[in-house]
């Protein structure tokens, strides 16, 4: 029993650490239909963030709290940038998007190695988040992963308020379901995707900056993670929230449950075939928005 | 030149299958010496598989991130039987006996040791691979960025699940040390030479295939799937298996380019089939032209020759022009280099005669998800 918990908890928490890196993917992703691949490269902006925030801050705590607004901003910017440079040009052809984000994100991974070195470089955590909490009998879980999951809760209900109560969140709905409509009813179009890009970019940098609790900070550390990331929000279907949220948790479990009864390398390939064979019951995703466009 | 442009399309194909046999089997071993000639090896190797994502990507509209994947099946079939028959018959290759790990020879190794079953399998494997995916995906028409997403997460899979296995694959070292070749020593600088004209004699049977396919009824059908899925449904046909035809037979060309890189270079691992090389596949034919017969090819080679000329000395300044390339190429000449060729010819005709409908004008209008 305590071991189908702990297992439980190890899924939770990898489903958390994914669908940080995802909520800004279904913004851009599955709202705007932009393949993003310097994602990653936003996110690795955001634990860099936070390491030359430790340098001048030196309390931990402190600079770990600062760091979350301030990588957002950083991240954000550099999705504005990416977004009114090169994306905007290619709204109309979403595989070369991927290709040319694809080369930003090598030239991103390049300035980083010219700026911090090709080592990796580690951040102090608090103390407080590098101790565990005891969950009753022998089942513990690290500070750091709930903090974690704290601030998904936290990013999720921000963002799934600021979509549905405020005039920003009803323009970004409004032309993710009818752009053409929504330009000729007044919106600016052009405004709003920066800005959805913005909010989009800036969840990267947070991602990174939780990243930095877990593990060491490199130019290289978004390739790999984007991955997972990007089929979360293929299988969780695009246009909503809540199928990128319920599918970051399921596959985060599914993984850790074969992981424990297989090892790594079966559970990612069996995670494939799993995502692969839902895709056939569902091609468009958990979640769809109805359109009336040919599917 | 105008002479050349207004030649019959027959003539000058087998004009340029002759001037590339030329190269190829004469200049090449003429010019180059023995490295250089292995190296070109090398790349001709990336520039069969170029062909294959020219033919998916450029003319089906199929983004494949993962021909790695392809690439490394056909590999590591060739390497594992290569591995086996220079252990001799009933040894375990080297690796296993340092690991240790194996008292026996693991039972999927086992028909590997067949030459014919190895052969076959650099080849059909990839394409059965691709075949299961392509059905599952394409028939229930998950397509564009979807299908790009999930080709690249295979090579992902493909890479950790090789790493993982490292008792029965080599992990993250690969298959390596591989020194005879069908009972040929590929130390012999000779005998790398004939893998050479291997190599270079299947890039141009394999250009010759797909210029045939390109040309034929299904040539046409697959660029018109690309164009328009929708309307080559509602004519009858059915895009799922127009473009699981395209993506199969990329994926043999895939694995068939593995499986000779391996006498070539003498190595396969996992760093050379996962998702950055698998990446890197694409921008060789982006930069030489995608919808072109040729473009892809030289492309490939360009890029492989730039890549080892500066990786070197400059590594970081290679990673800039990489993805500079990326960049520029894509956003600003997705036809590629091929399509410089056709602009300038262009300009220069006037008044400009009505231009058949090539894939480069079509891909402009590359039409969403």
């Amino acid at each position: 029993m305590t071991v189908i918990l702990g297992q439980l908890f190890t899924g939770v928490s990898i489903g958390a650490v994914l669908l940080l890196i995802a909520l800004g993917l279904a913004l851009t992703f599955g709202q705007m239909n932009v393949i993003n691949m310097a994602h990653g490269e936003f996110i690795m902006a955001g634990a860099y963030t936070t390491y030359v925030l430790q340098q001048t801050i030196t309390d931990a705590g402190v600079s770990l709290l600062v760091a979350i607004p301030i990588a957002f901003a950083v991240a954000g910017a550099m999705g504005v940038l990416l977004e009114w440079a090169l994306i905007r040009r290619l709204y109309t052809r979403p595989l070369d998007t991927l290709l040319v984000t694809w080369g930003v994100s090598l030239m991103l991974q390049q300035l980083a190695r010219d700026i911090f070195g090709a080592p990796n470089v580690q951040t102090k955590a608090p103390d407080i988040l590098t101790e565990s909490t005891s969950l009753g009998g022998d089942v513990s879980i690290a500070n750091s992963r709930l903090f974690i999951l704290g601030l998904v809760v936290l990013a999720v209900v921000a963002l799934t308020a600021a979509l549905k109560l405020t005039p920003l969140g009803r323009r970004i709905r409004a032309v993710v379901q009818n752009r053409d409509l929504a330009a000729v009813s007044g919106i600016p179009t052009g405004s709003v995707d920066r800005l959805t890009f913005f909010i989009g970019s800036g969840l990267a940098g947070v991602a990174g900056v939780a990243l930095t609790l877990l593990g060491p900070i490199g130019p290289t550390m978004g390739t790999n993670i984007i991955i997972d990331a990007f089929l979360v929000v293929v299988v969780g279907g695009i246009g909503q929230l809540k199928g990128s949220v319920i599918v970051a948790f399921t596959l985060g479990m599914l993984q850790a449950m074969v992981e424990y009864l297989t090892t790594l390398s079966v559970a990612k390939v069996i995670v494939f075939v799993a995502i692969v064979a839902f895709l056939q019951w569902r091609p468009q995703g958990l979640f769809t928005l109805r359109t009336r466009s040919l599917a | 030149m105008k002479a050349l442009t207004e030649m019959n399309p027959r003539l000058r194909a087998w004009l340029g299958f002759g001037l590339g046999a030329l190269v190829l089997f004469a200049a090449a071993p003429a010019l180059l010496s023995d490295f250089r000639l292995s190296l070109l090896a090398k790349y001709l190797c990336f520039a069969i598989v170029a062909v294959g994502i020219g033919l998916a990507w450029g003319r089906g509209g199929l983004l494949t991130l993962g021909q790695g994947v392809f690439f490394g099946l056909g590999g590591y079939a060739m390497a594992m039987h290569l591995k086996l028959a220079d252990a001799g018959p009933g040894n375990m290759p080297d690796f296993m006996e340092l690991y240790g790990q194996l008292d026996e020879l693991p039972a999927w190794w086992a028909p590997f040791a067949n030459p014919a079953f190895a052969l076959a399998a650099t080849v059909l494997l990839p394409m059965l691979v691709a075949f299961g995916l392509g059905t599952l995906v394409f028939r229930r028409r998950v397509r564009g960025a979807y299908f790009a997403i999930l080709s690249q997460a295979l090579a992902a899979a493909m890479v950790i699940l090789l790493i993982g296995q490292q008792g029965t694959t080599g992990g993250t070292n690969g298959l390596t040390d591989i020194d005879g070749f069908f009972g040929y020593d590929l130390d012999d600088p000779v005998n790398q030479r004939m893998v050479y004209f291997i190599i270079a004699a299947v890039l141009l049977g394999l250009l010759a295939l797909t210029r045939q396919l390109m040309r034929s009824r299904y040539g046409e059908l697959l660029v018109a799937v690309r164009d328009s899925e929708e309307r080559v449904r509602f004519l009858g046909y059915n895009p799922a298996n127009v473009k699981l035809v395209a993506y199969v037979v990329a994926a043999g060309m895939a694995g068939l380019a593995g499986a000779l890189f391996v006498p070539a270079v003498g190595i396969i691992s996992p760093a050379l089939i996962g998702i950055v090389p698998s990446i890197e596949f694409v921008i060789g034919v982006a930069v030489g032209g995608r919808a072109a017969l040729l473009g892809p090819v030289l492309g490939a080679v360009a890029v492989a020759w730039a890549k080892t000329a500066l990786s070197e000395r400059f590594p970081g300044t290679w990673t800039y022009l990489q993805g500079a390339m990326f960049v520029l190429v894509v956003a600003f000449l997705p036809g590629g280099l091929a399509s410089l060729w056709g602009m300038v010819r262009r300009r220069r005709e006037t008044p400009p005669a009505p231009a058949p409908v090539t894939g480069d004008q079509a891909l402009i209008k590359e039409v969403a998800v």
